[in-house]
């Protein structure tokens, strides 16, 4: 039976751990090799890198950084952000991606998704989708939160894992950085919609919340801030969804 | 120790060529067969589709050298789609024939809910492994082996189903998680691997 995964998200920036709340406001929070190491330490089932680099400059530091914790990580490494173009994803495998997440790019050019997962596997191809609450429902949200795009999240889930994808990371706009916990209807509603393993993200305060979440039909948990500012541990959160019954390596 | 490391055109071959670096190992990427069956160590990672994995076996020629390769008893380790090209077919690409060195067919898993099974699970050594152990490792795949084949030690799993989640014989491992991917764990075991002969 499979493991509930714990995924600790790096967001770097050139060359340094950042974190925002609400996609706003970085500060930041450390050297990335030396996160990527201490979180595998703890239990870290796989490793979340996203690039928020404002700048082009930031972005070519994406690749180096990629290769850093690829040397040293022993887990599997999804990368993420701002990929834009199949050179993009090709670049970051090369340089020790596992996974590729897209987001924005692929639904602008929803072929995206489908030439990766022809390329490269869909084991290797992650859609990160952003979804905003709106009467009812939840909308499809892009550009980091900026732009609305009038989709509905979860047709978008369903078209996304015919097209090939592998994995989703789902993020809530609303709650993202907040610590409010994830959006666990959110989660029922993409879960049960699609039959590709489902990652929540953006929320997380204490482990009460990841068991809700994974309870709600997430095979993992994507967690940040409450690692970095080092309020809890990856085993202290994996001892507690151990007692809630959620099997776990350990 | 120098270890040679088929190209198959997977998309994780730098975490594979990292693994074994860190196991001490001197990882060279090939894609001629000339020194194949001479050399110390032969790495055969694959993702992908059995199909277009063989196809490019073939197309490298490949296929002769690997198949010696293991029926003289000489270190390989074959990761994930490698396991199943040693097979004799995959109902993934029906009339393709594979390397045949595992008398068996790999078929998709038919009872779990969720697939390709993309996570972590358990590996569990049958008696008479000795480079196999108990533990948890990283898995990506859609198609599994089902039976373990005549004079071969195996670790099972579950997914739905019960399946083969390795097989050894002397210095020839063949699984289908990722050890390069599955911690210190997975660090062991490449590390008892590259030290078999």
């Amino acid at each position: 039976m499979l493991t509930t995964r714990i995924l600790p998200c790096l967001d770097v920036d050139g060359g340094r751990v950042v974190k925002g709340v609400k996609f706003q406001g970085l500060r930041d929070a450390g050297d990335p090799v030396e996160r990527a190491v201490a979180y595998e330490a703890q239990g870290a089932d796989e490793l979340v890198m996203l690039d928020v680099s404002a700048t082009p400059q930031g972005r070519g530091n994406a690749t180096d950084t990629v290769a850093r914790v690829r040397a040293e990580l022993r887990i599997p490494l999804t990368v993420g952000g701002g990929v834009r173009t199949d050179a993009d994803a090709e670049r970051l495998l090369k340089a020790g991606a596992d996974k590729v997440a897209v987001n924005t790019a692929a639904v602008l050019d929803p072929s995206f998704l489908s030439r990766m997962a022809e390329r490269y596997g869909s084991q290797c191809t992650v859609l990160s989708l952003d979804a905003a609450e709106r009467d009812g429902g939840w909308e499809l949200v892009i550009k980091s939160g900026h732009e609305r795009t009038g989709k509905d999240a979860v047709q978008w889930a369903r078209e996304a894992a015919e097209l090939g994808a592998g994995e989703i990371v789902l993020t809530s706009w609303d709650r993202d950085g907040t610590r409010s916990g994830y959006d666990l209807e959110l989660m029922r509603a993409i879960s049960s919609a699609v039959r590709i393993p489902v990652v929540a993200s953006g929320g997380a305060a204490h482990a009460q919340h990841l068991v809700e979440a994974a309870k709600a039909g997430a095979s993992a948990l994507l967690i940040a801030s409450i690692l970095h500012d080092g309020d809890t541990t990856v085993g202290e959160l994996k001892d507690a969804l151990a007692t809630a019954g959620l099997e776990v390596r350990r | 120790m120098k270890v040679l490391v088929i190209d198959t055109g997977t998309s994780n071959l730098a975490s594979m060529l990292a693994a074994l670096k860190r196991v001490s190992l001197t990882p060279e990427v090939i894609t001629t067969p000339e020194r194949i069956e001479r050399a110390d160590r032969v790495v055969l990672p694959g993702v992908g589709a059995f199909g277009a994995g063989m196809r490019r076996l073939h197309d490298m020629g490949m296929a002769p050298p690997v198949f010696a390769r293991i029926e003289a008893g000489r270190p390989l380790l074959a990761v994930c789609l490698g396991l199943q090209l040693l097979c004799d077919a995959s109902t993934e690409s029906p009339g393709v024939t594979g390397l045949g060195v595992l008398p068996a067919t790999v078929e998709r898993f038919e009872v779990a809910e969720i697939v390709p099974q993309l996570g972590w699970n358990k590996v569990k050594a049958d008696e008479g492994c000795a480079l196999l152990q108990d533990g948890y490792a990283y898995y990506a795949n859609s198609y599994c082996l089902r039976e373990v084949p005549e004079g071969w030690s195996a670790a099972h799993t579950h997914h739905g189903e019960r399946f083969v989640a390795a097989v050894e014989r002397g210095p020839v491992l063949a699984t289908q998680f990722h050890p390069e991917l599955s911690g210190a764990w997975g660090h062991e075991l490449m590390a008892r691997w590259g030290a078999s002969c």
